[in-house]
């Protein structure tokens, strides 16, 4: 129902103009936690044709909203009170801004008139937010809420997408007003998107891969963002391009594709961390050049032009200078790219050398003892045919999910790239659920990272959400421990949990969670398989190998080439 | 190398604390910063300088350019323009020595804009080069407070008009989208 059909001249509150946005918006799910300052707006929330999911701290709320809209495609959208509710949203939303995620986050403020007094619950959650948003509003007219609510949706979702805070002072959503239509216009003339790719920067970038002898894609999270894969795909086949991707790219691409090589960067394959330094020429689609991607910048792709294609000029540039910079859409860029390359192309040489890198150094692990981690994802692959969703958190466990899951579509796999937040993967989890509800969604943790978000087993178990907890359990913050070994000579500084670790498979029944543990190689496949055969939610504590470390790795800073391979 | 980078911006809240915080927050050298509203009430002026390699400069003007709120920028460095600051020094000066004073002002084109008993306070407007000049002229009677403006700048000739053209053609275009 457009808001001009309940009488042009009715006036609303602030809240009725809040859900009346979002609905117009096509918004059908948000995420958050009630609170003084937001009670008009929960209030209109209550019997409201919007599905809210009540979590059981912000944080969570808005990494569920964040997982919602990676796996969705749409705006994750998320409510917190002022003050510590908002507060408790700032990983969060640092999370959604590195990851170029489109999030908006409405939070309530203070009265207009209590502001900058220090009141109860007040806090200055447009400074806070300012270097970790695409943008942000202080409503301070019930006037301006309808066309602020249109701009927030506009900028989240155009362009490099990212999150927008909407800051609502409380008595702005009983104010009330008069919204003629929504839409409202557009007042954003600072604003402009450049989607369209300089013609003659396509040009120049097609006789660079026609001529090109060793031409290598590098596919990241804008390619999928921009919806490109299937031209990503079509333009791989047709001029003969090898693939790599970055972690943020992994469903760009599918992995079991003959022209895909790997992951690229400090965890990346050897393969595509030798193709990097080969190649002659490198077409970053949708990257921003990550220094756990490129290792030591003055060496990365040497050898190599660099044709970059983004739609934030800001990234070109920034860390790696592109021979030929292309500004716009990814999905048009490539799009036109293949429009000017009518003649398909041929690399076998090229392609030989990549195949012997990967026959000579593929991923491995020793198989023959202890319940590995590595074998842990390979079961869940194969169980769930590498059709589920997967959501992970950050550490160990999340490179080996990226090496060991490997996936066929975008927006199957989920990952706290740019941040690293630990906690993100179980509510990602719960909004991916969300977003698809009939599709298999797998939580991969650790026990560290795990207990950053526990709590919200309790919003899994209420909406009766049929998310998988696979818990890689070694009682190490795992990364941290590695890194003590290989570069601080094995002293693990605070990094033992195990002793102070609950026994999680009660932590989970006591939040009505199914859960069995795992200590044995053979229990293993028989307790995933429970689990994925379970209808409700379900955890699995999965006893691995404390001291297993991940590999290859690329000591930080240093060249792609110098990879600890182990034995 | 210093730039100059003239800026239109909303006439907003909060509008300078977005510009200095991403100055801040990557690490580049404000080396003056002037803003004041223009013909336009919607619009304020910001005129930037800035140390850095072209590497930086590039970097700063596009990272300005993703704030929402920068409407038009241009690094006005090469362009003929004209840029002045204004200084105002308040100067010891008994009265044995006021009459020196005064000859350096009016070498400068300053004016003397308030007498005390035994200090003077001299306004001055010009280029940097000029501004730098008075003030090392006056420091040897005893400098007791001073305050500079920074850098504003204007092209000069007609490329302002464009650029104001421009203006309202993306309003116009805001209006529609």
């Amino acid at each position: 129902m457009a808001i001009g059909d309940c009488g042009a001249k009715s006036k609303l509150t602030g809240s009725q103009i809040i859900i009346k946005a979002l609905q117009e918006e096509g918004v059908d799910t948000v995420f958050g936690y009630p609170g003084g300052a937001v009670l008009p707006l929960y209030d209109e929330l209550y019997g409201a044709k919007i599905r809210h999911i009540l979590t059981r701290h912000e944080q969570g709320a808005v990494h569920a909203a964040d997982g919602y809209a990676r796996v969705s495609g749409r705006p994750g959208v998320c409510i917190a009170t002022s003050g510590p509710g908002a507060t408790n949203l700032i990983t969060g939303i640092t999370n959604a801004f590195m990851d170029s995620v489109p999030l908006v986050v409405l939070t309530g403020q203070v009265g207009v008139g209590m502001i900058g007094r220090d009141s109860f619950q007040e806090a200055d959650i447009t400074g806070i937010t300012m270097p970790i948003t695409k943008h942000n509003f202080l409503v301070r007219d019930v006037n301006e809420l309808a066309g602020i609510m249109h701009e927030a949706f506009y900028i989240a979702t155009t362009g490099r997408p990212g999150p927008v805070v909407v800051d609502i002072p409380k008595d702005i959503t009983t104010q009330t007003a008069v919204v003629e239509r929504y839409p409202p216009p557009l007042n954003l003339r600072g604003y402009r998107v450049c989607r369209e790719p300089h013609p003659l920067q396509i040009l120049q970038a097609a006789r660079s891969i026609a001529r090109a002898e060793r031409p290598l894609l590098f596919a990241g999270g804008g390619v999928i963002t921009s919806g490109a894969h299937e031209e990503l795909k079509a333009l791989a086949e047709k001029q003969d391009i090898p693939v790599i991707i970055t972690m943020m790219g992994k469903g760009a691409f599918p992995e079991d594709h003959p022209l895909f090589v790997g992951m690229v960067g400090m965890h990346g394959t050897v393969a595509a961390n030798y193709a990097v330094g080969e190649c002659d020429l490198l077409i970053g689609i949708g990257v921003r050049f990550d220094d756990r991607v490129t290792g030591k910048l003055d060496k990365f792709a040497s050898k190599a032009r660099i044709i970059h294609i983004d739609i934030d000029a800001a990234e070109i540039g920034k860390n790696v200078p592109a021979h030929i910079p292309i500004v716009g859409d990814a999905r048009l860029a490539l799009r036109a790219l293949l429009d000017n390359l009518p003649r398909p192309a041929v690399h076998p040489d090229w392609r030989a050398r990549i195949r012997a890198w990967q026959e000579e150094h593929p991923l491995h692990y020793d198989r023959n003892c202890g319940l590995k981690p590595q074998w842990v994802i390979e079961e869940l692959h194969r169980l769930t045919g590498g059709e589920a969703i997967v959501s992970t958190d950050v550490g160990q466990h999340q490179m080996w999910a990226v090496q060991y899951y490997p996936v066929k579509r975008p927006r199957s796999f989920i990952s706290s790239g740019g941040l690293g937040a630990m906690g993100f993967g179980v509510p990602a989890a719960m909004g991916a659920q969300l977003a698809r509800p009939e599709a298999t969604v797998v939580a991969i943790t650790g026990d560290g990272s795990f207990q950053m978000n526990s709590q919200e087993l309790a919003t899994i178990s209420f909406y009766r959400l049929p998310v998988k907890i696979i818990l890689l359990d070694n009682g190490y913050l795992g990364m941290v421990r590695q890194w003590q070994e290989f570069f601080f000579d094995r002293r693990y500084s605070y990094s033992d949990l195990a002793a102070g670790n609950p026994d999680f498979v009660k932590l989970a029944e006591a939040y009505g969670v199914p859960a069995v543990r795992v200590t044995e190689v053979s229990q293993l496949t028989e307790a995933l398989e429970t689990a994925l055969e379970h209808k409700g939610p379900f955890l699995v504590d999965v006893k691995v190998d404390r001291e297993e470390n991940v590999l290859p790795m690329v000591p930080p800073g240093a060249h792609l080439r110098e990879m600890i391979v182990g034995g | 190398m210093k730039h100059t980078l003239a800026v239109l911006v909303e006439n907003k809240p909060g509008v300078l604390t977005r510009v200095a915080g991403l100055f801040a927050r990557r690490g580049y050298n404000i080396e003056s910063l002037a803003v004041g509203p223009t013909e336009n009430p919607s619009v304020s002026r910001m005129t930037i300088v800035v140390e850095g390699d072209d590497h930086t400069i590039e970097q700063v003007c596009k990272q300005l350019h993703k704030l929402i709120d920068v409407i038009k920028l241009s690094d006005i460095t090469q362009d003929p323009h004209v840029g002045r600051e204004l200084v105002l020094i308040k100067v010891n000066a008994e009265p044995h020595v006021r009459g020196e004073i005064m000859q350096i002002v009016e070498v400068f084109r300053a004016r003397i804009v308030d007498i005390a008993r035994d200090s003077l306070i001299v306004e001055a407007t010009g280029d940097e080069d000029k501004i730098n000049a008075i003030e090392a002229a006056l420091r040897p009677f005893g400098i007791r407070e001073l305050a500079r403006t920074g850098k504003i700048a204007l092209v000069r000739g007609s490329r302002g008009k464009v650029l104001e053209a421009d203006l309202s053609e993306q309003e116009n275009v805001s209006q529609t989208g």
